[in-house]
């Protein structure tokens, strides 16, 4: 049995799941039981940074994966974008990287970025 | 804006401000301005890059600047005017407002009805009596967000973290993401402030140690931060001698509460409660003050973003409400208090005459495993509801159905333990 706290949303209900089986107990919710029994296989997580942003008021863009990638990839997938250079205008959900670093997740824009007035 | 009087104004366009102004337009009244001393309406969520918000309200995960993408596109949608770069200077009891805009210079005119939703600012280093120098390299833990995530500055390279809140946590994950090493973060409390899934995703993933029961007693370093030291607290939460050691750093950052922004309410003759440092409201958020209502964080600090905005719904309802029927002034009111184990709780009071189910929020304040909480007016029990754990780090709410307000003058909130 393995314990685990939910993180699928803030209520962060106390998992067990069981290793061989993969039955989860201790959930409120279906994610949960998703959830749990991901977690002790192949334990996925969202990455949230930002990149550079060229020709906007602000110089930085929040960027997002638009689906969850392995745990084990997030250190490496973050210092992917280090240096990575946007450049307004940009819409929500604009793709700033495809594929990022093989992982299936395109990077995605987190907000809208209109061009600087020069 | 060119006019000497508008039917609602709204103090602030974060996520309560936005709201409070979408659900007034929504109940009919047409005459709505927004302040935001900001350059961009949104309030904080555009420095909240993370993951987490609207999972109520969009019934999505998304980002902080994609829920506030959100409120901005249905803002867009209606007349409400935003005016950003704005700073309200003071607001008096009879609701006239002074301002200054960058593009509006000097602004004085006059509101039918005013919602408060200022937000609210971080505690810092001298509120909380931090011991030893005051080198560079010591940041609030929202400052240091900023600092990385709008303006683009990394803010150090070796980062200790003092208090467990959600930001502090947030911000271990951040700042490690960025290629920083964070030694530690050191919670006072046996127990961490901040929400348990943040404790797992930003901490237990990037196994960063958290030393609950400790505090930084002492800042070391001249230009720079080099180091702190940390001692551990006992149960009365003073330091233990003999227990102190060091670890070498070159960043400290604060997330030691927040500080409802309250500063234009007291210029409006609002009352404040001494337990949230915000506003005494009844069941429709409207203050001492006649047509002045409250909401968000400058009302009472909120763990999650989609309770902010439903606050503020509440709030931009009953303001419309207000302008369209006016409110009968000096109703009787019940008064709502924390009993035992209860911190405060929000509403303050509901009116006798209501007669829809009010919904209470109100914090624990230490941590419960199998509890119950309790409701009671003078004559006794009235109803209980069992909870699995409750801590003081996540906003507890119970509804009251109107029969419950019937007969009495004061319902109390408690919390008690169930022992097996």
């Amino acid at each position: 049995m393995k314990e685990l706290t939910c993180i699928v949303c803030p209520r962060g209900c106390a998992l067990r799941v069981d290793e061989v089986t993969f039955q989860v107990t201790g959930n409120s919710c279906s994610r949960g039981v998703e959830y749990g029994a991901r977690e002790v296989r192949d334990p996925q997580r969202t990455l949230t940074t930002t990149v550079i942003l060229e020709e906007a008021v602000r110089k930085r863009l929040p960027v997002k994966t638009d689906r969850t990638i392995q745990k084990s990839m997030m250190a490496a997938c973050a210092a992917a974008t280090n240096g990575i250079v946007a450049t307004a205008p940009i819409k929500v959900g604009d793709i700033i990287i495809e594929n990022l670093l093989g992982t299936g997740a395109n990077l995605i824009a987190g907000c809208d970025m209109p061009k600087r007035k020069s | 804006m060119n006019k000497n009087h508008v039917e609602l104004a709204v103090i602030g366009a974060g996520p309560a401000g936005m709201a409070a102004a979408l659900a007034a337009w929504e109940s009919g009244i047409r005459d709505i301005v927004i302040l935001e001393r900001g350059s961009v309406p949104g309030g904080i969520l555009p420095q909240c890059i993370h993951n987490g918000f609207g999972l109520h309200r969009f019934k999505e995960e998304l980002t902080g600047p994609e829920y506030a993408g959100r409120d901005l596109e249905l803002l867009k949608k209606t007349g409400v005017e935003i005016l950003c770069n704005t700073m309200v200077l003071s607001i008096s009891p009879d609701r006239c407002i002074d301002a200054v805009g960058k593009e509006t210079g000097y602004l004085s005119f006059t509101a039918d009805s005013i919602i408060l939703a200022m937000g609210c600012r971080e505690r810092t280093a001298g509120a909380i009596l931090l011991e030893g120098s005051r080198p560079s390299g010591i940041f609030s833990a929202g400052t240091a967000q900023r600092y990385i995530n709008i303006e683009g500055y990394m803010v150090g390279k070796k980062a200790v973290i003092l208090g467990s809140g959600d930001i502090g946590l947030i911000m271990a994950r951040r700042m490690t993401l960025e290629g920083a090493k964070v030694e530690a973060v050191v919670e006072l409390m046996p127990y961490s402030n901040g929400l348990t899934r943040n404790v797992v995703q930003c901490l237990e993933d990037y196994n960063i140690p958290l030393y609950l029961s400790h505090t930084v007693t002492k800042v070391h370093g001249d230009t720079r931060i080099s180091g702190v030291s940390i001692t551990k607290v006992d149960e009365n939460r003073i330091p233990i001698a003999g227990s102190e050691f060091d670890i070498d750093c070159d960043t400290l950052l604060l997330s030691v509460g927040l500080i409802p922004e309250n500063e234009l309410s007291k210029t409006a003759g609002v009352e404040l409660d001494p337990r949230t440092n915000g506003a005494v409201v009844d069941e429709n958020m409207q203050t001492e003050a006649e047509g002045i209502f409250a909401c968000g964080n400058v009302l009472h600090v909120h763990d999650l973003v989609d309770f902010v905005s439903a606050e503020g719904e509440r709030a931009g309802k009953s303001a419309a409400e207000y302008l369209k029927n006016g409110t009968a002034k000096k109703d009787s009111y019940i008064l709502v208090k924390n009993g035992f184990g209860v911190g405060y709780t929000v509403p303050q009071r509901i009116s006798t005459n209501c007669k829809t189910p009010v919904t209470v929020f109100f914090r624990v304040n230490r941590v419960y495993k199998k509890s119950e909480i309790f409701i009671s007016n003078e004559k006794g029990e009235m109803m209980s509801f069992k909870r699995e754990r409750m801590a003081p780090g996540e906003m507890e709410k119970i509804v009251i159905s109107p029969d419950k307000l019937k007969s009495g003058n004061v319902i109390i909130i408690g919390a008690r333990a169930i022992t097996q």
